[in-house]
């Protein structure tokens, strides 16, 4: 809870029931390995850990994931029939299930997508209650966000210079650097920068075409409270 | 404008000479830059959802997947036989009506959980339509059960995990007894009063639902926890104190929460869930593997 939560994080969240973690917070982290993506799904794998695992039926939890990597969002009632509009729009997806893995948080789910122009991504989250999830792997780096505020993810070459070149053209946007996380591989390094706007996209394409950046999403936030206000 | 405390709120209602809904409305201002008609906005988009699952849980078929709840909402509100008086039957049912629905992956607005979702609606919808509130007047109600609910997680929690039962429908019973008490001209005093049965009466409750599915008895929960809010607000408004004031019932649901066992807080695997019969139901509804 933040210091002064809105009133709109004790009432609402307005969702497809019936367990803010195991249906809520599950279609939100489908959500966002779709934004991660970047391009319509066609095909999913989804693993899901512990709790996930062992009570999914019951809460729904597969098919409010499927609903979330279709677009839903976690108020959508299409939630209910979510298989059946996969079924419809091509997506094709497997579930595996994983009744104990310690070292993951109770609600976790892994979400392995395929796009429609071939590109994949694969995401671990968990469900933290409330509808709130964290994000706590993409593509093998250790990730962990929220997705509270507007959230930058770069995969590039582990190259010097490369987070003042980024966050340079942040700078250059007037938008406020929130956090900034970095892992890094042998040769690789990923970022995940949490904005306090949204930077524009021509400045996303500038990052996109930077030669070592393989890379760049901007995930949108997800945030109870101030972002439910329609604006 | 911090609001920590039950009783801070109440002081800045003294001093400004405003009541706690507009208190909440200043808080909500203030920390989250919006306007006033912003925060209406959605307390009006919150109560439609509301409505909508009390009559969608009284009008259509309601059975869960795992075939425990079975369209239990019409069966209190049909039945010729009535122990509660007219107001608090259809509380009842509206309460269960929620709870149906949202085991049924019908569209709930958590309040302050989906586990809970059934109380607050089932009190806003009984107040318009058994106790003759005007529409207009709920979004009000609402914020002065928000002011309930903002305190309580603050200084307690809302899940079952930490604090059982007791920090969801414990929570929305309080927050439901605040908005009758409002709606019905009690003074700010009493809505603390009422606070303080509501969470009194819900001390120590567990979080064991069976199979892990917020079915049962998360719903029959709701079902009392509506009766816990009408109680509890009948009491503060003949003028009942509370004796131990809501602030320090609410820091006592914390410390309640902490020594509670693990096993007693949704984790399948004390209480109910524990039973015979609630490992039998288990086995049954997880038989299966989803299907493709």
């Amino acid at each position: 809870m933040p210091d002064y939560p809105s009133l709109f994080d004790i009432l609402g969240p307005i969702m497809i029931g019936p367990s803010s973690s195991h249906t809520a917070g599950a279609s939100r982290i489908g959500s966002i390995a779709r934004q991660l993506l970047g391009d319509t799904p066609v095909r999913a794998v989804i693993t899901l850990y512990n709790s996930f695992a062992k009570t999914h039926k019951g809460h729904g939890t597969d098919k409010a994931i499927v609903g979330g990597i279709l677009g839903f969002g976690p108020d959508d009632e299409r939630i209910r029939d979510a298989f059946d509009h996969a079924k419809r729009s091509g997506l094709a997806w497997d579930f595996a299930f994983v009744g104990d893995l310690s070292r993951f948080h109770s609600n976790t789910a892994r979400v392995g997508l395929t796009g429609k122009d071939g590109g994949t991504i694969e995401v671990v989250g968990a469900s933290l209650g409330g509808g709130r999830i964290k994000i706590q792997e993409i593509e093998g780096f250790p990730v962990d966000f929220q997705a509270q505020l507007h959230t930058l993810v770069v995969i590039a070459e582990d190259i010097p210079g490369s987070i003042k070149q980024i966050s340079g053209v942040i700078a250059e946007e007037g938008v406020n650097i929130a956090s900034m996380y970095v892992s890094r591989t042998e040769k690789k390094a990923n970022m995940v920068i949490e904005l306090d706007q949204p930077i524009t996209a021509s400045s996303m394409e500038r990052i996109r075409t930077l030669t070592w950046v393989q890379f760049v999403r901007l995930v949108n936030p997800i945030v109870e409270g101030t972002s439910r206000y329609e604006k | 404008m911090e609001f920590q405390l039950l009783s801070e709120i109440a002081d800045y209602c003294r001093s400004t000479g405003k009541d706690m809904a507009q208190a909440m409305v200043d808080y909500e201002m203030k920390h989250r830059g919006v306007t006033r008609e912003q925060v209406y906005n959605n307390l009006k988009r919150i109560l439609l959802v509301m409505e909508e699952s009390v009559e969608q849980g009284l009008t259509q078929q309601v059975i869960s997947p795992s075939g425990m709840l079975d369209n239990w909402a019409k069966k209190i509100h049909d039945a010729n036989v009535n122990t509660l008086g007219a107001s608090l039957k259809k509380a009842v049912a509206r309460a269960v009506a929620v709870g149906e629905v949202n085991a049924c992956m019908g569209k709930i607005a958590a309040a302050p959980t989906a586990g809970s979702a059934g109380i607050m609606p089932a009190v806003l919808v009984t107040m318009m339509d058994e106790h003759n509130v005007p529409r207009q007047r709920l979004p009000d109600a609402l914020l002065v059960a928000s002011a309930v609910g903002l305190i309580f997680a603050k200084n307690s929690s809302f899940a079952g995990s930490e604090a059982g039962c007791m920090g969801e429908t414990g929570s929305a019973a309080a927050m439901g007894a605040a908005s009758i008490v409002y709606l019905l001209g009690g003074t700010t005093e009493q809505i603390l009063e009422s606070v303080g049965f509501a969470l009194k009466a819900s001390m120590g409750l567990v979080c064991d639902p069976v199979a892990g599915l917020v079915e049962e008895p998360c719903t029959t929960r709701n079902a009392v926890g509506v009766a816990n809010a009408f109680v509890s607000a009948q009491m503060a408004l003949a003028g009942l104190r509370s004796l131990i004031p809501a602030d320090e019932v609410i820091q006592a649901t914390r410390e309640v929460g902490e020594l509670m066992s693990p096993r007693l807080k949704e984790s399948g695997q004390g209480g109910l869930a524990n039973t015979k019969t609630g490992r039998e139901i288990q086995k049954r509804v997880f038989r299966t593997e989803p299907q493709k």
